[in-house]
This record gives structure tokens, C-alpha cells and sequence, in this order.
């Protein structure tokens, strides 16, 4: 069984507005494994951002607030955790890439300010500083005379900065700013953008969207976290873009090790990319399974409609299915199962109580009375 | 259709935005049109153009024999009776502080095809048509979900019984399961009331779902145009090819081979020259970033494709 780096239990946030009380997340269990790509896919307001939002702790507070439940990270409660923990945590060890780029970077700052702002944080540029000075005197003996004394002092000064490399004194200001520019061309050189010492000089709205998210990414990667969000990564994009983005994506995944959650209301991308998905409807999460034995065989009510409901491109349909009704108003939910008012096979105790989460097959939970628990 | 690009103290033009730059296609009756391509493409303004909501810098819209570009105010009004759109956006395109009678009633007042009582029951049949009921009739627009507002717009499009809808992204502002919905309410209406439909999406999945032809946008130019089983079986051109690869399949165990495009789409500003695909197609030779490849039937179906390697796989 792999390591277990991420598990939300029983987790409750709400919004506290004028009309209501918001219950956008009604208790949600869910657990990401070392090094997995894992989605949750559903359709507006069923509550996959405010998971997200959640997990970092940005839920906007007021009106949002996390009532309930535990996330622990790597054995530890980040609900417990005072805001200047959660900030050391955020952009090293868990980091987001949003739906929309040009809302998370700063316009007036220059890509590379932003960059290396996240690198100089979190951090320990020493060991860089040093590299960095040996890089800088290398260019310089390359491009003087061989023949020149020079050349035997700097080879000298090289040598003095290789033996304090293990043991590197604190940087000074300057010298931390240069290597995480250093770090920064490294990292966009990482995320495929092309003339990253360009790139870094240039402000954001000089960037195509695709690049802009590019920017994102290498910076939500800079520190090799153990657990990255991405939110919608693709939504702004044109598809051949979006197909850049997610190849990138996993390739960089693989390279890193990261665990990797991945929030969208797009089928495809779920297919092609997760190993394991999750299926949010109305604040809850009503079927979980590894992603080619939900599509083989999907389990709860919604996510079979939702998968009749998409125009498929590689097989012909004739008339689509469709879920009647719309999705519910989270200020007051249908009671029990919050599917049950649009559900073609509602029960008697739908409306009472929510189904509870049922193993069916092993890594297949589904919360659906259809499926009865198995008496031990 | 050229946007200028203003600059300096008057305004001068300092240049302009090839949008839409000389695009011919045709629409037959009773069909549906499909028109497909990425963000900036032209495929609104295209739209907009056939309706004259942009007027073009030069080109002939022909509708039902007429010239529509000759038409002059008052004849124009009378033909947009004939011809209607749906707009993308279901929040920006219905007036707020109008009922729902007032938006769907508002073609059938101008036109003078009815007034008072008869307004009232011919917006109510309308509004049964499209699956809304008696009671939706005296409510604002902020009291409807996504879905039933763009049902609203597609109403208020239908009221001055039109022959032809050009139907701008309806969907992608909704969700899957109300998008369903809604293709499906729009199929209906096509096979009831003979209706032609032009329509736009950048979503290939959709298109393929309700469209007899196809045709493919890139850069203000069509790339490709054709039947629609034709163009799924075979696509001529290399980027409706790369097009089809990008698109991700709800499906975990269909393979396929992919080819991902580098390079973001140029500006419609400053056109690459030649073809103006060139720059990222990745089987470009030296003639295509020279001459302008002009789109050429193949085959006798009327499958067209402009390119100097057609048919040629990526």
C-alpha cells in the first residue's frame, strides 16, 4: 500500500452569508497517495475549489469557515496549524496552480521578481550563492586569454569557492537575489517556455495565457512540493494549448515526485490524466474509484448520467441523456442524499438519511443505497 | 472583417486586426453548420458579420437570394426578423431589468406581429417551446439559473419565426449536465420548425454532436470545411488534425496517437505570412510560409481543405 501523504476526514466548511448558511463542503473524506495524480471532477458550486481552498486554509473567512474535520498532511492537522505555519507550508510544501492565471500574478511585478520571490522564502539559496560566483568566473576565464596570469588567479578563486561549498557562509542580500534569478531561468527552462532570460525580465501581460500559466507552474514547482493543487489548470486555455499544459504537467510530475490533485469539471482531462478520481455533487463526494473502473463501470446515479450527459468524440450518439432538474441551492439542500430529487432510481430512505460511503470492489466507495453494505 | 487598431493624438488607424479575412463558406437550408476553431479565431465575428451586428470592411452575405450588404436600415430590420442569434453569454445578453415577457415579446412588438393579449400568449407558447412555463413569464432574469436563461435567449430568437440561427457558443457557459439539456431542446426545434442553425463552438465534442458539416477556423481563415463523417474520418488538413489529438477523450482505455502543437497561436494583428499556420505546423516545407494555399475541394463531397500538403498525416 503506498504512503498516504494527504487524508481529509470528515471535513465541513460553510459559508455564513445574509441569505443562509452556505454548507458547501457536508463532510468530506478523501486520501491522496505519494506520487498519484487524483481528481475530482463535478459541475459549478459543487464544492471542488472550496476543497482546495480548504486544504491550503485560504478559505475566505468571512464568509467562509471550516467547521468541521481534519486534514492531516504528513501526519500532521493542518487545521491546527496558526497562520504563520500554514505560510511556510504554502509554496514549498503544498502549492496551487489556479484556473486563471492573470488573477494569481502580480501585473506589476516582473516574472522573475515573482519567481525568485517564491525560491529566496522557502529556500536556502547558500550553497547557490557559491555555485553561482563559480558559474560567473568560469564565463569570465572563457572568455579571456589563455595565456593571460589572470586565467591562474580565477582558476585559484574557483578552488577557494569549491572548498567552502559543503560549508557555505550566509549570503549577503545581493548574492541571494542573484542566484534565485539563477534558480528562476533554471526553473522556467523546467516548464518548457522559450528565452527564459528574456522571460524573466518581462512583465506578465506581455505573455500568452499559456505561457502566463507556464510562469505558474514553474513557480508552484520551484520548491518540489510533496502535494501540488491545480484548480482548473486548463479551463482559460484553447485546447491545443490546454494539451501542452497537461503533458507538461505530467511530465514534470514524474520528474519531481509530487502528488498531484487535480480539480476539473472536464471528463476528458480526468481520463487522460488521473489515476484516481473522485466524484463531488452538492458538497459531498458520492463515488471514489480508480479512474478506468469508474468509466468502466460508474456506480452511483450522477456520475452515470454526467457520463451519458458529454458528447463523445470518439463514438456516435445519437440523442443525449440528461440529468433532469438542475443542481440543488446549498442553503437548503434536499435532505438525505442530496442527489435523490433528480435520481431515476430514487428509494423510499433516500430523503432521510445521507447513504453512507461503501466499499463495493477494493479502492471503489460509492454513497449510494443501490449498493447495500456487505454484512460482516 | 478588419478591426483598426487605433494610436496617437487623433486616432489615426495605426493598423489593423485581420479577424475575419476572406472567409466563404455556405449554409444550405435545413442544416446545421458547424464552425469550430480556438479562441480569437473569427468564428464570432463571423457571426456577427452574417447579421450585419458588425458590418464587414468588404464581402457579400447572401441570404435567401438578397444581398443583405445592399439592404438599406429599414430593410435590414426586416430581414433580421428572418435571421436571429443566440448569444454566449446567458448573464450579459438578457436586459435586467426587463421580464422575461418584455425580452421574449420585444421582436414580436417591433415587427408588429402582435400586441397585447395575443403578445401574451404567443410569448407563453414560446416559453412552452422551450420548456419554461406560464409563471417564468413576469420574472427578471437574475431569477434563473444558466440553463433557463440561454432557454430565454433561444425564446426570444425564435419569436419572429426565423429561418436561420446563428447560434454563438450556447453551451460552454453551462454545465455537462445542462448543456445536455440544452442541445437536445435545440435539436427538437430544429426538426420542428425547420430551422437552419450556424453553429459556433469551440468545443469539438459538441460540434460533432449537432453539426451535418464542419468547418474549421484558424487565424480569421477557414482551414478545412466539410461533411461531417467525412471530416471525422479523415481530416486533410494538419491543423484540424492536431485539433482532433488535443482533444481529451472521456474514455481511459482509448489510445491514440498524439501530436502536441508547440507555439501559441500568433496575433490575428500581425498574420504570419503564407499560410498562416506555418509557424506551428510541424510538417510546414519552405512554400508554406511563402504562398497562401487557397481551399480546394477533394474528393466530390465537398470536402475542402486549404493547405499545399493536404491530406498529409502529422
Amino acid at each position: 500500500m503506498p504512503e498516504i501523504i494527504l487524508s481529509i476526514r470528515n471535513l465541513k466548511t460553510y459559508f455564513y452569508t445574509y441569505a443562509g448558511v452556505v454548507r458547501a463542503l457536508e463532510g468530506i473524506d478523501l486520501d491522496v497517495y505519494k506520487g498519484e495524480t487524483i481528481g475530482l471532477v463535478g459541475e459549478t458550486g459543487c464544492g471542488k475549489s472550496v476543497t482546495s481552498l480548504s486544504i491550503m486554509r485560504l478559505v475566505p473567512d468571512p464568509p467562509g469557515r471550516i467547521v468541521g474535520g481534519e486534514i492531516i498532511f504528513k501526519g500532521e492537522d493542518l487545521l491546527q496549524k496558526s497562520e504563520e505555519e500554514m505560510r511556510a507550508i504554502r509554496g514549498s510544501q503544498i502549492t496551487m496552480v489556479f484556473q486563471d492565471p492573470m488573477t494569481f500574478i502580480n501585473p506589476v511585478l516582473t516574472v522573475g521578481e515573482q519567481v525568485s520571490e517564491v525560491i529566496t522564502l522557502h529556500q536556502d539559496l547558500a550553497r547557490e550563492a557559491v555555485q553561482t560566483k563559480i558559474d560567473e568566473i568560469q564565463e569570465k576565464i572563457a572568455r579571456i586569454d589563455p595565456s593571460s596570469p589572470d586565467r591562474q588567479v580565477l582558476m585559484e578563486r574557483i578552488k577557494e569557492l569549491e572548498a567552502i561549498k559543503e560549508h557555505p557562509p550566509k549570503p549577503s542580500k545581493g548574492e541571494v537575489k542573484k542566484a534565485a534569478l539563477h534558480r528562476t531561468i533554471d526553473v522556467l527552462k523546467l516548464v518548457q517556455l522559450p528565452n527564459p532570460e528574456d522571460v524573466v525580465r518581462q512583465y506578465p501581460h506581455e505573455l500568452s495565457g499559456g505561457m502566463r500559466q507556464r510562469v505558474i507552474i514553474a513557480m508552484a514547482l520551484s520548491c518540489s512540493p510533496d502535494l501540488l493543487i491545480a484548480d482548473e489548470p486548463t479551463t482559460s486555455l484553447d485546447v491545443t494549448i490546454q494539451a501542452q499544459i497537461l503533458a507538461l504537467l505530467s511530465e514534470l510530475k514524474k520528474k519531481i515526485g509530487s502528488s498531484v490533485l487535480i480539480i476539473t469539471h472536464d471528463m476528458g482531462i480526468v481520463a487522460e490524466t488521473c489515476d484516481r478520481v473522485g466524484v463531488m455533487y452538492a458538497g459531498n463526494i458520492v463515488e471514489i474509484s480508480e479512474t478506468k473502473a469508474l468509466f468502466k463501470k460508474p456506480l452511483h446515479p450522477y456520475t452515470q448520467g454526467l457520463l451519458r450527459a458529454i458528447p463523445k468524440l470518439h463514438e456516435d450518439v445519437k440523442d443525449l441523456e440528461i440529468i433532469p432538474g438542475s443542481v440543488p441551492n446549498l442553503i437548503h439542500p434536499p435532505s438525505g442524499c442530496r442527489f435523490h430529487p433528480r435520481c431515476p432510481f430514487r428509494m423510499e430512505i433516500c430523503d432521510k438519511e445521507f447513504p453512507p460511503m461503501v466499499e463495493t470492489t477494493p479502492g471503489h466507495s460509492v454513497a449510494c443505497y443501490l449498493y447495500p453494505e456487505k454484512k460482516h | 472583417m478588419h478591426f483598426p487598431i487605433r494610436g496617437g493624438v487623433f486616432g489615426r488607424a495605426v493598423g489593423y486586426v485581420y479577424a475575419v479575412d476572406g472567409v466563404d463558406f455556405a449554409v444550405q437550408a435545413g442544416e446545421t453548420m458547424g464552425l469550430v476553431g480556438e479562441s480569437g479565431c473569427g468564428k464570432t465575428t463571423v457571426g456577427r458579420c452574417i447579421l450585419r451586428l458588425t458590418e464587414p470592411t468588404d464581402g457579400d452575405v447572401i441570404f435567401e437570394g438578397k444581398n443583405i450588404m445592399d439592404l438599406k436600415p429599414n430593410e435590414m430590420t426586416k430581414t433580421r426578423a428572418k435571421m436571429q442569434i443566440v448569444f454566449q453569454d446567458p448573464y450579459a445578453s438578457l436586459n435586467p431589468r426587463w421580464t422575461i415577457k418584455d425580452i421574449v415579446g420585444e421582436s414580436l412588438l417591433l415587427n408588429k406581429i402582435a400586441s397585447g393579449e395575443t403578445l401574451r400568449r404567443k410569448v407563453l407558447d414560446l416559453l412552452t417551446l422551450v420548456g419554461l412555463s406560464e409563471d417564468h413569464m413576469n420574472r427578471f432574469p437574475h431569477e434563473f439559473s444558466g440553463g433557463q436563461r440561454q432557454r430565454i435567449g433561444v425564446a426570444r430568437a425564435l419569436a419572429s419565426t426565423p429561418d436561420f440561427v446563428v447560434l454563438d457558443e450556447p453551451t460552454s457557459s453551462l454545465d455537462v449536465s445542462v448543456q445536455a439539456q440544452t442541445l437536445n431542446l435545440l435539436k427538437t426545434l430544429q426538426a420542428n420548425l425547420k430551422l437552419t442553425y450556424l453553429f459556433i463552438s469551440h468545443n469539438l465534442s459538441v460540434i460533432k454532436h449537432v453539426s451535418d458539416r464542419i468547418a474549421v477556423m484558424y487565424l480569421g481563415k477557414i482551414a478545412e470545411v466539410g461533411p461531417r463523417d467525412e471530416l471525422f474520418k479523415k481530416q486533410l488538413h494538419p491543423y484540424t488534425q492536431a485539433l482532433f489529438m488535443a482533444i481529451p477523450i472521456p474514455d481511459p482505455t482509448y489510445h491514440r496517437r498524439r501530436v502536441v502543437l508547440k507555439g501559441d497561436v500568433p496575433s490575428p494583428a500581425n498574420p504570419p505570412t503564407g499560410c498562416r499556420f506555418h509557424p506551428r505546423c510541424p510538417i510546414a516545407i519552405e512554400k508554406c510560409s511563402k504562398e497562401e494555399p487557397e481551399l480546394i475541394e477533394y474528393g466530390s463531397s465537398g470536402h475542402m481543405a486549404a493547405c499545399h500538403l493536404a491530406g498529409q498525416q502529422i
